[in-house]
Order: C-alpha cells, then structure tokens, then sequence
C-alpha cells in the first residue's frame, strides 16, 4: 500500500490547493501505516520539486517534459500512465481543480478504474479507506470505498483538508523522464487569457451581502442592494444570478468567481451549492437566510432564519436601519 | 455536423430526498423529474450550433422509463431526434452509465458529442470524459462558446479564478459545456406539436451489447450530511427574527 499525491502547477507557481491534497496524502498514508510519495509535473520544475524535497515524503518525482509546459489531456494522461506504472502507487489523489477535471477521468477510465471525485472528508477503516463525497447538490452525503487492487484515484475538494499541517522532512527527488510525441497530443491550446480588469475586490470587504436564485427576479435585487447598503457591505451574489446578467460577473462568489473570507458573509436565497461554498466558506461570521430548512448553506451558517426572504430582508434593513439611529 | 448531445434525467432541484431504507440510494418513487440543469445548456450549444452550421441534434439519454418526458422535452425545444438507453442508470458508476451512453452515440458516427459539466445528483463531473475517453475522441471541458473552423473547432474553456483559455482541436471530439452561457429557449407550440412525430429510437444495454461488469468503486451508504456549524436559528415573526438576528450579530458575534 502506498499513496501518491499528484500536485499542480502552472508556469512555475503552484495551485493553492496542491498543499491541502499533500497533506490528505501524509495524513491518510499514516492512518494507513503507509508512506506518501508526491509528483509534480512540466517543464522546467526544478524549484519546485526542491521545494518537495522539504516535505515528509518517500519521494518527489518530477515529471519533466518540454511537452509538458502547457496542459493538454492527452500529454497529461501519456505522463501519468507511464509514472504510475513506474511508481506503483495504490492510491493516487489530486486536488479537485478544474485540469484535473479535464483529466483524471480519462487517465482513471484508460485503466479501467472510476476516480472517486471531489471527496470532502476520509476514514481509515480497518485498513481501508472510506471517503466521503456528496451527492445531489450537497443534500446527501455517501460512503465510497475502492472495489478492487490499486491503482485507485480520488480528487479532494478545495478546503476540505488544512494545507497547514504539511510535515516538513526531506524527501529524495527522482526525475522521471516521460516518453510523450506531439503526434499524441489532438488538441491545441493557445493563450491564457482574462476577459476584463475587476473593479471589484470583494477579497477586501469586511462584509458581503450575497443573493442567490432565491430572489426569483432581476427586479427584485434592489431588495438586497438596499440591506447591503445599511450594513456598508459589498454586494456580491452565486453564479446563476451572474449568468443571468442580473449582476456582473465580477461580483460572482464561488469556484469560478472570487474566493472571500470578510468578518461578515450574509447569504440571502442561496442554497450552497458546493461551487459556492468553497468560495466563502472561510468568512468569519456566515449568515443564511433560505426558505429550505434543509439547504447545505444552513451546514456552514453560525446564524440563519428559515422563511421567505422577501418578508425577512425588508425587517432585517428596517431593523438595522432602527440601530444605526438610536 | 451531426451533433449528439447526452442528457439526463435527474430529481427535481427543490426536491426534499429522503434516503431508502437500504442506505444505498435515496427514495425515488415519488419524486418529480427534470433534465438535469447543465445539460439543458449543453443541448442549447448544441441547437444554437446547428442553427450556425447546419446539421442534424441528436438527443440521448440513459434512464427509465420516465425519461421519456425528458426526451419529449428536448425534441420539443429543437432535436431531430432522439435515442432512449432505457436502463435504470440511478446509482450506477459513470463509467458503468457512459459505457452505455458510448455504445449508443458510436452507433451514430457523430461529429461533435455535446454534454453538461457534471449532473445535479451524482454531481461526479466525469461522464462527458469517459466517454470520450471510450470513443476515442479528443475533449475539452468547462466550455464557454463553440467556433467551427476549418475541419476543426476552437472552444474558449473557462479556467478557475477568472482566466480563460482558448483550445484548437479536431472533429470529432467531445465537449462538456459551462451552464450559463446563454439563455435556454421554451419548447414553442409548434416544437410541442412536431416533437410528437420525432424518431425517438429505444435501445437496451444487451441490444448495444454492454455487460455489466464489476465497478472499480462501491457507493457504501448514504447519510445526511452533518452539520460542521451548529447553526443558531431565529423563529417568530420575520420581525421577530430580524430584531434577533441583528441583536445577535451586534453583540455576540460582534460583527457590525
């Protein structure tokens, strides 16, 4: 038995949440009596292959490729087959980026296997391990265990393990040198790009005031606009209400949109959908105002109210209104 | 370019689930059904490229039964027409469902297969890639807007955090498209009226000759997720509440 932690760069820098899956890696390969492995790969990733040198790890392997410099599913699946069958790890787990996304499927459907993907918590069970993932939007938890012998894969969702615990050690790096040809790689991909400047930092608010399909209609938002402005918050508001146009995309919350920790989060018609909640679920103070007792937003909220927002945030600004004034 | 796009049936997003007895799948005898909401988009990519292109939308979707109603749905909102995979697919792995789904689109020699990111209720985001995977086809996935360009496509892919990337490849390829990205037309009367007359071909697992075969991973057991917040709630009047929300936010929580 023995782990694997596939991590993620881009041109050089690593993916925030490459730290969380090495540490879900080292935390499950102790509660297993195993030992984890790391492997990072590109081209040009020396730095940070000896930056995994200071982990606690069997071994770092950097997977170095000219081919590698830029993400394509096929050189990535190509690179990973052949480091897998050199490295024979029982479990391979990733962060649940949108690459891995993009790739694991493929590379775990090519081995004939089914990746467990975005995987919130794990137990070890008397020698094996249970993870955990959610179902239908977040209203149902289940239990998923590997069926049969390694290599088995999982991808762990952003913030569910702490990239804070990493044990530090050190770690011999072993190169491994692909064997990839472009006449592999079908698609092409062309330059990163990001469509406008944000004029809104919602990092830097102290506290938001987010609007979800709740409010039903475009109409309706002033509603909301009126109570973030008593509170002196930002406005901020889940994706569908973005895509609809009804906000600009700039003040979208979630995985695809801005990543918040303010002292004050105010979720008003939201349900929590995952994609939301990695987006917020580091604020300070949650509060969920939902007319579904049983929606994931009310997992995360300190306070909440349970009941139609369109009665409930007219009193809420009346009453901080009244507050303000006395 | 004849486009397939896969599409499923999934539980009604407001629905209240309560989990089965067996604790391996949830009560589903008297749920309501819709198409699950990112296909939904991923079926609008597909009429609106028929629309620019020219071509032939082939709807198919793995289910019971009752996903009829879904397919209806879609031939009525512009589909050609349709294949029925009549298999309770409910638990089932997504690559136990897109082997299914595989043998079916193959049977088509497709140009483009066109699917959501990922499903309302298993939420596993793989299916579009297994097949692919299973199909042979080069893919992308998170798509934003779709260009045909000489023998090929070029997709704008969303990345995390804002960014974006554009991708050139080759047809035929698989796309799993962003929800959102336009806004889904009604079925009009006269689409309601004409999908009535539609092809809608009904295949089965042994007529596409897939056997089941051992999953590589078990769904154990279903639970309610539990609450990593004890979250206070406030009762009585939306007044009521309100005043106590407020109070508890000044003075407790500290926070305005």
């Amino acid at each position: 038995m023995s782990i694997l932690a596939v991590l993620e760069q881009r041109g050089g820098a690593w993916n925030r949440m490459s730290f969380e899956t090495l540490a879900a890696a080292q935390q499950i390969a102790g509660e297993l009596n195993t030992t984890a492995s790391a492997a990072v790969l590109g081209q040009g990733i020396d730095a940070l292959a000896n930056e995994l040198a200071g982990k606690q790890l069997e071994k770092a392997y950097a997977v170095e490729h000219d081919l590698l410099k830029d993400y394509t599913p096929d050189a990535y699946t190509s690179a990973l087959r052949q480091l897998i069958a050199h490295a024979r790890p029982d479990i391979v787990l990733f962060p649940h980026t949108y690459q891995v996304r993009d790739f694991l499927p493929k590379l775990a459907t090519s081995l004939g296997k089914v990746a467990v993907s975005d995987v919130i918590s794990h137990r070890a069970d008397a020698g094996a391990l249970v993870l955990v993932r959610q179902l239908f939007q977040g209203k149902v938890n289940a239990d998923v265990r590997f069926a049969g012998e390694g290599p088995n894969f999982a991808s762990l969702q952003a913030g569910a393990w702490r990239a804070d615990q990493l044990a530090a050690g050190s770690a011999p790096v072993e190169k491994f040198a692909p064997q990839l040809s472009p006449g592999d790689i079908r698609t092409k991909p062309l330059d990163l790009f990001r469509e406008s400047q944000r004029a809104v930092d919602l990092g830097a608010a102290e506290i938001i005031v987010s609007v979800g399909r709740g409010i039903k209609e475009a109409d309706n938002i002033p509603l909301v606009e009126t109570l973030a402005k008593a509170l002196g918050a930002e406005l901020a508001a889940s994706r569908p209400i973005c895509d609809a146009g009804w906000l600009p995309m700039e003040r979208q919350v979630g995985s695809s949109g801005q990543t918040v920790a303010p002292k004050l989060y105010m979720a008003v018609g939201i349900s929590g959908a995952i994609q939301h909640l990695v987006g917020m679920k580091g604020s300070r103070v949650v509060v969920a105002i939902n007319k579904d007792a049983n929606a994931p937003i009310f997992e995360v909220a300190d306070y909440g109210i349970v009941g139609d927002l369109f009665q409930i945030v007219p009193e809420l600004t009346a009453e901080i209104e009244k507050r303000k004034r006395s | 370019m004849k486009i397939i796009v896969s599409i499923k049936q999934v539980p009604a997003r407001d629905s209240q689930l309560r989990i089965a007895p067996t604790g391996k799948w949830i009560e589903d005898s008297d749920l309501a059904y819709e198409i699950n909401e990112p296909d939904a988009y991923a079926l609008e990519a597909g009429l609106q490229l028929k629309e620019k292109n020219g071509g032939e939308v082939v709807a198919l979707c793995a289910g019971p039964a009752r996903a009829a109603q879904t397919i209806r749905e879609a031939l009525a909102k512009g589909a050609d027409r349709a294949i029925h995979v009549e298999e309770d697919i409910g638990a089932l792995d997504p690559l136990s469902a897109a082997r299914l789904l595989a043998a079916a689109a193959r049977t088509e020699s497709p140009d483009l297969v066109l699917t959501g990111l990922q499903s309302d209720d298993l939420g596993y985001g793989q299916t579009g890639v297994i097949m692919a995977e299973l199909l042979g086809l080069p893919h992308a996935t998170i798509i934003m807007e779709v260009e045909a360009n000489d023998g090929g496509i070029r997709v704008k892919r969303e990345l995390e955090d804002g960014w974006f990337q554009h991708v050139e490849m080759p047809l035929p390829a698989l796309l799993t498209i962003q929800s959102g990205i336009s806004k889904l037309r009604y079925a009009t009367l006269m689409g309601i009226k004409k999908a009535k007359s539609k092809e809608i071909r009904r295949l089965s697992a042994s007529d596409l000759k897939v056997e089941s075969s051992p999953a590589s991973i078990v769904l154990e057991r279903l639970h309610l997720p539990e609450r990593t917040k004890r979250t206070q709630l406030f009762e009585g009047s939306p007044k009521e509440a309100a005043a106590q929300l407020v109070e508890k936010l000044q003075f407790e929580a500290r926070v305005i």
